[in-house]
């Protein structure tokens, strides 16, 4: 039978699940006005800027309970690191994923009570949640009242600056998000890490 | 050592982009200070003298000659006109008297000079090849069939949103497009928001701002598109499009404007699309010159480097997923 951890708190799953239905929300309506087409409309402008706009800011909502909750429940622990020797284990970890996981080999850094995240994971969470999902609320807050937004950056475009941060930022968001869900595919069984996001228990 | 999130240099980035971003409200370069007059015949100047005497400023002075005295007199402010702006506008070479009657030049004012015929545009621009790239008859074709001619056939006149005075060209300018913004909306404003031009045809009264209360960011699209751009009729031979259109039959659809084929390029921007502002791998960068607008300016290198690299990340997990299943 799997060893089981409970790892994932049910804050934490409630935070996921809500954070997972935001993104998605914005990104279908971020593709639709971005692309924005009279004759091929993917959704109606006026209701992909009214979901946009609530999507974002429930998400950023979302991230500031999720930040308090994170350093009050201990989370905090889980993102941090040490740069010793860190390019090696985010090497033998990548070299897991590319070849070891095709002959069978055990995890270079399996996930325990004490290690949440392989090495890969933790770097890949630790740029989404603390500089990637920043960068685009504060961006989208600028976006959502443009009038704070600084006229000239640079004799740019204020408004045009912030919104290439923001697609930038959007764009690397989703190839994550795409990237995310395939390596949960990758548990004992492909639907296993789905399940331990709804129930809390990490199966290996 | 290890390292807390809260001290990483992802937060530092995301901080510093922020006050980057939020800092002190600055405001655009100021417009470019204004044209300066160009040499006008001193001749026309000297004859206008005397008309500018009175009308230049808000107080005059007239000998009384019942009294045998001098008075100081107010203008009336309708009636003064700025020679400043007078010799930066369109008609600045015209002698008060080439529209107006020469009998002005005497004081007081016969009363019956108030009946005299102003000439408008086509009296002077009809078929005159010189201003031929100006359309002057499409404009006149245009602005028969608009809202304003439908309701106010008889005294609508070019003048009413053209000031004699005042008015030059600016849609046809190199002026910062802010510019062209504030001008062209003040002509517009100055009936509907002020009742007294508009009370020379109307008892309505119109509240811009509740009438507009449906469109999102309503400031910033005052600041950065003209009136026209929704209440009125493109025609493809006009810089300017003079068929202002019934309240009902505005443009209200965003998205004729945030997309890559934005009416604003065939309006606001046809202008500078007509002089080939340079294009940097942005769909309409001659919008970009002043705004962003979602939808309309786009940049192709950025778009195609995340499809490309979404494309390969795709290709990726298939290859994966499938060494997974197959190996």
């Amino acid at each position: 039978m799997a060893d089981k951890i409970y790892l994932y708190p049910l804050w934490l799953r409630i935070w996921h699940i809500f954070n997972a239905l935001l993104y998605l929300l914005l990104i279908l309506s971020g593709i639709s006005l971005h692309f924005s087409d009279p004759e091929y409309p993917l959704i109606d402008f006026k209701t992909a800027v009214t979901m946009h706009d609530v999507s974002g800011i429930l998400l950023a909502l979302n991230y500031a309970i999720f930040v308090v909750l994170n350093v009050n429940l201990g989370n905090t622990r889980y993102y941090t690191f040490s740069w010793k020797g860190w390019p090696k284990r985010l090497l033998a970890q990548a070299k897991y994923y590319t070849v070891g996981v095709f002959k069978g080999e055990e995890p270079p850094f399996p996930i325990s009570e004490k290690r949440k995240f392989n090495p890969l994971q933790k770097f890949s969470y630790i740029m989404v949640m603390y500089f990637f999902t920043p960068m685009v609320i504060i961006t989208g807050i600028g976006l959502l009242f443009p009038g704070i937004v600084v006229n000239q950056i640079f004799e740019t475009n204020g408004l045009y600056l912030t919104n290439i941060f923001h697609l930038i930022t959007a764009y690397v968001v989703t190839m994550f998000l795409i990237i995310h869900v395939y390596f949960s595919t990758m548990g004992p069984k492909p639907t296993s890490y789905f399940k331990s996001m709804i129930n809390g228990w990490h199966e290996s | 050592m290890s390292i807390p999130i809260a001290s990483s240099k992802g937060c530092f980035l995301a901080l510093s982009i922020f006050f980057i971003i939020f800092s002190a409200h600055s405001q655009t370069t100021s417009p470019e200070e204004a044209q300066e007059i160009k040499e006008i015949e001193q001749e026309v100047i000297d004859d206008n003298g005397i008309c500018f005497n009175c009308h230049g400023g808000k107080k005059y002075t007239y000998f009384n000659t019942w009294d045998e005295r001098d008075v100081n007199a107010l203008m009336n402010p309708y009636y003064v006109i700025d020679s400043l702006v007078y010799y930066d506008a369109n008609h600045k070479t015209f002698r008060c008297s080439d529209c107006h009657s020469p009998d002005y030049e005497t004081f007081p004012h016969d009363g019956e000079l108030r009946m005299e015929w102003i000439s408008t545009c086509m009296d002077c621009h009809e078929g005159d090849d010189d201003y031929k790239k100006y359309h002057f008859e499409t404009i006149q074709e245009e602005f028969a069939k608009s809202a304003h001619s439908d309701k106010y056939d008889d005294v609508f006149t070019c003048w009413m949103c053209h000031d004699a005075h005042s008015y030059k060209l600016n849609a046809r300018s190199e002026l910062p497009i802010e510019d062209v913004i504030v001008y062209d909306n003040a002509i517009c404003l100055g009936c509907h928001v002020g009742a007294d031009r508009l009370s020379l045809l109307s008892d309505k009264e119109f509240d811009i701002l509740e009438d507009h209360e449906w469109l999102p960011n309503q400031r910033l699209h005052f600041q950065n598109v003209r009136c026209i751009e929704c209440h009125s009729e493109l025609n493809d031979s006009l810089l300017v499009a003079h068929k202002i259109l019934p309240k009902d039959d505005a443009v209200k659809k965003c998205v004729e404007c945030h997309t890559t084929n934005s009416l604003l390029t065939a309006s606001l921007y046809k202008f500078r699309l007509m002089n080939k502002y340079k294009p940097y791998g942005f769909s309409n960068p001659e919008i970009l010159e002043v705004a962003y607008v979602i939808g309309a300016t786009r940049n192709y290198f950025l778009d195609t480097i995340s499809i490309v690299v979404f494309l390969i990340i795709m290709v990726g997990i298939l290859i994966h997923a499938s060494l997974r299943i197959f190996l």
